[in-house]
């Protein structure tokens, strides 16, 4: 009886070791599940996703992509144990910026660099070099880029021609104030702003402090280098937003507004400008109370202004940048994949039915929407691609310079205590 | 003795029960006490322990680093973290804030559920229908009420908005003003608790002796005497017992607040809670947003056992 059992069991772990140096052996043609985690709550994104790992499955035999869906926030609070559990996805959507290198440095992540320049750098040169550099540390790349982003100004056209001003004219700050007066003085709201949000507000100091430092400028203060965030541009960029402020160019209660409520004083046509994303044109509408907001041909665009003998140049740009990040124990197909994803076919594919701005060379030309058409075109003579800085000082810095983009153009805070802050909270990470 | 025993058995049988009594009740508790502990104490000491006592060493322990919740914490940074809470403007308006909270209970909610429930305790008609009105609000999950306030608020579309626009005025955005945000939201938490605290008053009404309050009547107490001399001093308990809820309402008080107002504008309407999870998970400053914790923590305990032991002693 006992003897049996003995047998039984020998018989069994000989199994087990026989079945998994099969599979180690046949990595490729076993079963291998690529976990990809991601945030989208667009169904047209996501069934496009769908379809396109299918046909990646379809090319793959023994590659299966499981499809991991986690809500925003629960996706960022849950990420820093998951990352460190064996629950770990293959590859997951980020933000770049101080999280991703965060989680690069405990060495949850694998560096996608060899996948990169395989094939003579196919890959790597298929891709807008910006994008790449946005999600690069250290030397390393560290996620797969996928889409960019371009935040400006749109306006409401027929606002903006009932004031007397010209939006083509609008290239300095100051031409820009002036708008801002003559908008005002005509009876029109001039901007809306979601105040509640915070972040809607810091486009504007993270605009004025890229356009007074300039890139160099703007990598030395993160470098600690000339006082870091104290350095002069800061306190410029602050006095700057302080005048706009000064103006009171908000709708009424701007400061209790959420982003969802700029988008509908905007879509109304309550208020004549909106710094928004590329995206904005579409949201305006969804969000406005008639659910059509304004008509796309009455939207124009303008680049954010640039300041009188600033460093900063017009074709520096801010605005998101996304990717997937690839972890240290994922199997090795899940580079194959992200290579698929980015190439320009799938990128023109992406671009088209889910209004991405694509990373891939070429891609752009799928785009048809001329606001969208616009934005791509600025993008790809982009000089300099900034990343949302609550994603590139790091959450913490990031909510700095949100609360004092609030409390500087509310007038809570003088402008160079607000560089002070924002420095404070930075010199901490640097270390 | 003896003589008792032969002419009054059945008192004898009497006197002698409770002097055996407590002698066979010692000696049982010594014998059952340790099976009994043994047996119930570790399933609640265990729970007690995974669910409270090690989540809150954990945090104390975090509290000493800066760490962003990735890899293991590592950089120590001794007490900074408690004194950059102690240094922080928003932190010290959170603390007035839920003082805030707890004085408004105390001065408007506490009295106006009292009066509601003396109304509305007897048995006159339509009791039961504004009993059940009152307390709906309370029944409403927080979020939800923050969210039906904060259109109520709005200066455009709100409620505020048409009352202002009817009688021609500009109308105020209340949530979006840092003097008056505080307010607003005050006003919510009361509505929000006051059926509850009312609740709590009608049985603590209906609990009272009927009798007492006829004897005041035919001593000649008028209606106001009645309720200042006999009705509220009955009802001490339950005054003590509502102040508690309260206070413990305040330190918690989050939910409402984060679709109201965020804590914003300027800080202006942060609780410890808003603010631990503002400063703390949103900015994923995990050993910050740990220290924020103990703070809380602590101030919840002491209050907690020093209002039992001082107030709450003999209820």
């Amino acid at each position: 009886m006992s003897s049996t059992i003995f047998q039984f069991r020998m018989f069994s772990t000989a199994a087990a070791i026989a079945a998994f140096s099969f599979s180690g052996a046949n990595s490729a043609s076993a079963e291998s599940v690529i976990r990809w985690m991601h945030v989208e709550q667009l169904p047209a994104a996501v069934s496009l996703w769908t379809e396109i790992a299918k046909e990646f499955e379809a090319k793959h035999p023994g590659v299966k992509i499981e499809m991991q869906f986690l809500e925003n926030q629960a996706f960022k609070a849950k990420m820093p144990t998951l990352l460190q559990s064996k629950d770990a996805p293959s590859m997951f959507y980020t933000w770049g910026g101080g999280v991703l290198k965060a989680q690069a440095e405990t060495g949850a992540l694998r560096a996608i660099d060899t996948a990169l320049d395989a094939d003579g750098g196919a890959w790597r040169s298929a891709i807008n070099p910006n994008a790449i550099d946005g999600l690069s540390f250290d030397g390393k790349v560290w996620a797969s880029p996928t889409k960019s982003g371009l935040v400006s100004f749109y306006y409401n056209k027929e606002m903006f021609q009932k004031a007397g001003v010209d939006a083509t004219k609008i290239v300095t700050w100051t031409d820009f104030l002036g708008a801002v007066k003559t908008l005002k003085d005509a009876g029109i709201t001039p901007i809306a702003g979601g105040g509640l949000d915070k972040w809607p507000l810091h486009f504007y100091w993270s605009y004025l402090a890229m356009r007074e430092a300039g890139q160099k400028g703007f990598a030395d203060a993160k470098a600690g280098e000339n006082e870091g965030f104290m350095a002069e541009p800061f306190v410029k960029a602050g006095q700057h937003l302080a005048e706009l402020g000064k103006l009171e160019p908000f709708q009424n209660g701007y400061l209790g507004a959420t982003w969802n409520d700029a988008l509908a004083t905007f879509g109304d046509g309550r208020a004549a400008i909106l710094l928004g994303f590329e995206s904005t044109p579409g949201t305006q509408a969804s969000n406005s109370t008639s659910r059509k907001g304004l008509s796309e041909d009455n939207i124009g665009r303008f680049q954010f202004p640039t300041i009188e003998g600033a460093p900063g140049v017009v074709t520096d740009s801010f605005g998101g940048l996304n990717g997937w990040a690839v972890t240290k124990n994922a199997p090795p197909e899940t580079e194959e994949f992200l290579r698929y994803m980015a190439g320009v076919d799938v990128q023109k594919r992406l671009a088209k039915d889910t209004q991405i701005m694509p990373v891939a060379k070429g891609a752009s030309e799928a785009i048809e929407k001329p606001l969208l058409k616009d934005v791509a075109e600025t993008l790809a003579k982009e000089t300099w691609h900034q990343n949302f800085l609550d994603q590139d000082l790091g959450p913490n810095v990031g909510a700095v310079v949100n609360d004092v983009s609030v409390e500087i153009v509310s007038g809570g805070l003088e402008p160079a205590d607000a560089a002070q802050q924002i420095e404070d909270a930075y010199s901490l990470e640097r270390q | 003795m003896s003589m008792s025993e032969t002419t009054m058995p059945g008192r004898t049988y009497a006197a002698a029960k409770p002097r055996a009594t407590p002698q066979r009740r010692k000696r049982s508790l010594k014998h059952s006490k340790w099976p009994v502990l043994i047996l119930f104490l570790p399933p609640a000491l265990l729970l007690f322990t995974v669910l409270v006592i090690l989540p809150m060493g954990e945090a104390a322990w975090y509290s000493f680093y800066n760490w962003n919740g990735y890899g293991l914490p590592e950089q120590w940074v001794g007490w900074r973290n408690y004194q950059l809470i102690f240094r922080n403007g928003a932190f010290s308006q959170a603390l007035i804030n839920n003082g805030m909270i707890v004085v408004a209970s105390i001065l408007i909610q506490i009295p106006l559920a009292l009066w509601l429930a003396t109304m509305i305790s007897s048995r006159i008609h339509g009791a039961l229908f504004f009993r059940l009105i009152f307390f709906l609000p309370y029944v409403l999950a927080d979020v939800a009420a923050g969210m039906i306030w904060r259109f109520v608020y709005d200066g455009d579309f709100g409620l505020v908005g048409g009352i202002a626009h009817l009688f021609g005025a500009e109308p105020p955005y209340w949530l979006a003003d840092r003097d008056t945000a505080m307010y607003a939201i005050l006003g919510v938490v009361i509505w929000k608790y006051f059926g509850f605290h009312m609740m709590l008053f009608i049985a603590g009404l209906q609990a009272i002796d009927k009798s007492v309050l006829e004897a005041a009547d035919i001593d000649g107490a008028t209606g106001f005497q009645k309720f200042r001399l006999v009705t509220l001093p009955l009802l001490g308990s339950t005054v003590r017992l509502s102040v508690f809820f309260a206070v413990v309402g305040s330190l918690q008080l989050f939910d409402m607040i984060m679709p109201l107002t965020g804590g914003g504008p300027s800080n202006s309407t942060q609780t410890m809670v808003t603010f631990l999870y503002n400063f703390g998970v949103t900015r994923m400053q995990v050993g910050f947003g740990s220290a924020v914790g103990v703070v809380l923590f602590v101030i919840c305990v002491t209050l907690a056992f020093s209002y039992k032991r001082i107030f709450m002693r003999h209820d």
